[in-house]
């Protein structure tokens, strides 16, 4: 990066760091965070919209629905993650292919599955291989995406379910009563007042799925813990103009802070939700806040 | 000027259908020095990024660099995220049973043990790489076998004690007991496994076999494979 790095060995200590921490390498290693939070801010949002419409699914009077959402949660929850992202993550991959070789190449006389390979025209392939790499590292990312959305979502929907059965029977009531339909009631009356109930269960889910990154290399993309590793592995100077041992465990007390970090701001914005969220709420919060606002007691 | 612009876009587009077939994704580890690895600018880079290359320019192909995990470098391969395996990867019976190789690109390569010290316990615990012939052979020798992931790990496990020594491909010791001022040293006899290493493919894929088969021969005839072979794993080592 800087003129004086073309020859590292006979740098002072910070003067090498500088430009040890300037290499190309170490530049994506700091991009694999961005990859990481943006993955978070896809994901989050995109796994409570399954999990929304899984639990209200699930409780929906039209009977096969309500299977359908039922056996979603409890399928994907009772799945293994690591099991999940290889198999899945794979299957999901064939079958888009499968579809496009279907309708792209209908002339396509050989046989899908060769043994243990698994062969569409080149017209099918997704992405195609001529497109260029971050084409490749696109679609990766966002198979990783979707399939965080369904195993997290399932988790979110069975906490929203149960936030949703949380909800005083007695405000349905009293809804139904002033003449609300069934859609009316549900979406005036239980989704604004179930999330106080729902938002412990997914700040847990979201603490866990910030910690879950690292599934991401199994799909091929390189996440902070997968550099973090290939930077903090001992180097010998035949193949790099920065030699070092092993440095792995000064790489992982960074990931530490970044992740403890991570954490805590979580919690604060988590909390400040929360505050919100209880406001002229009939749960114990939502009480010790009105009375320290001065309400009668 | 629109017209114009247009018949370009055309062109270009017809010429990257005409040459649609011929993008080969090459899948490595990226953590194998001298063989492959990722160099200071975050690129892959190695023996077999040269060499690659120079296959990909005779054999006309364009060729596209991945990185890949080694415990799921055959499943990617094999479900076709990219068209070979290009990793140190040692051609034997087990292997040749899910996919193809082509013929070697190195000569059978020489094992050894690393230890601590010259009186390290060969039979006791023996640290190797995952999936490896290496893993395959200590399993046989009679040791105990601790396995990691990637070949770094398993250096790191001897230095921290937890291992008595490791059993690796002796070119990729070479510079690490080179370079630790005498704390690592190789104890033992060298041990020849495996026929080689080749480039791994679908079985389905025989074209490209034959296109690089093609290209590894016409290298080895001309000299350029031996030169490079000296290049990267130095004076000495086995060549064609």
């Amino acid at each position: 990066m800087f003129s004086v790095c073309t020859d590292p060995s006979v740098l002072s200590a910070p003067a090498w760091f500088a430009c040890y921490l300037t290499t190309g390498k170490l530049m994506m290693f700091y991009g694999s965070f961005g990859v990481v939070l943006l993955l978070l801010a896809i994901t989050a949002p995109a796994a409570l919209l399954f999990g929304f419409a899984a639990a209200a699914a699930a409780r929906s009077p039209f009977v096969p629905l309500s299977w359908a959402g039922k056996a979603y949660i409890a399928i994907v929850r009772g799945v293994p993650d690591i099991a999940f992202f290889l198999f899945f993550v794979i299957a999901l991959d064939q079958g888009f292919e499968w579809v496009r070789h279907k309708i792209k190449c209908p002339d396509w006389d050989q046989p899908i599955r060769q043994g243990n390979d698994f062969v569409v025209c080149a017209a099918a392939k997704l992405p195609l291989s001529t497109s260029p790499q971050w084409v490749h590292e696109t679609y990766g990312f966002f198979l990783a995406v979707l399939t965080f959305a369904i195993v997290f979502g399932a988790f979110a929907g069975n906490v929203l379910f149960g936030a949703m059965r949380a909800v005083p029977r007695a405000q349905m009531e009293t809804a139904e009563a002033y003449g609300m339909s069934h859609r009316q009631t549900f979406w005036r009356i239980l989704v604004p007042q179930m999330w106080v109930y729902a938002l412990p269960g997914l700040s847990n889910l979201w603490m866990v799925l910030i910690k879950a990154t690292p599934l991401l290399f199994l799909l091929g993309v390189e996440d902070i813990v997968y550099w973090a590793r290939e930077l903090g592995g001992a180097k010998t100077a035949r193949f790099t103009d920065y030699p070092h041992g092993d440095w792995r465990m000064w790489y992982f007390l960074a990931l530490l802070i970044f992740y403890l970090a991570f954490t805590k701001l979580s919690e604060v914005v988590l909390s400040r939700i929360m505050r919100r969220l209880s406001h002229g709420q009939a749960t114990a919060a939502g009480e010790a806040q009105r009375r320290t606002a001065g309400g009668p007691a | 000027m629109k017209k114009l612009l247009l018949g370009t876009a055309a062109l270009a587009f017809s010429a990257g259908m005409a040459l649609a077939s011929d993008v080969v994704r090459m899948g490595t580890e990226g953590a194998y020095p001298p063989y492959n690895f990722i160099n200071d600018a975050g690129e892959v880079d190695g023996f077999e990024r040269e060499m690659g290359d120079e296959l990909c320019k005779r054999a006309e192909l364009t060729c596209e660099w991945v990185t890949n995990d080694w415990d799921s470098i055959i499943p990617n391969l094999v479900s076709g995220n990219y068209d070979t395996i290009i990793a140190g990867m040692s051609i034997n019976d087990e292997r040749e049973k899910v996919i193809d190789f082509t013929q070697d690109y190195i000569p059978p390569a020489t094992s050894s043990y690393v230890a601590l010290s010259e009186g390290a316990d060969l039979k006791g615990i023996v640290a190797a790489q995952t999936s490896t012939l290496q893993a395959g052979y200590i399993t046989e020798s009679g040791a105990t076998l601790l396995e990691f992931s990637t070949a770094d790990e398993i250096i790191a496990a001897l230095k921290s004690g937890e291992a008595d020594a490791v059993f690796f491909d002796t070119d990729y010791l070479a510079p690490i007991v080179e370079e630790s001022g005498g704390e690592l040293m190789f104890v033992g006899e060298q041990v020849t496994l495996g026929r080689g290493t080749g480039m791994g493919l679908r079985k389905s894929d025989t074209e490209l076999k034959d296109k690089f088969n093609a290209a590894i021969t016409s290298m080895k005839e001309d000299g350029t494979l031996n030169t490079m072979l000296v290049k990267w794993f130095g004076e000495g080592t086995d060549t064609y």
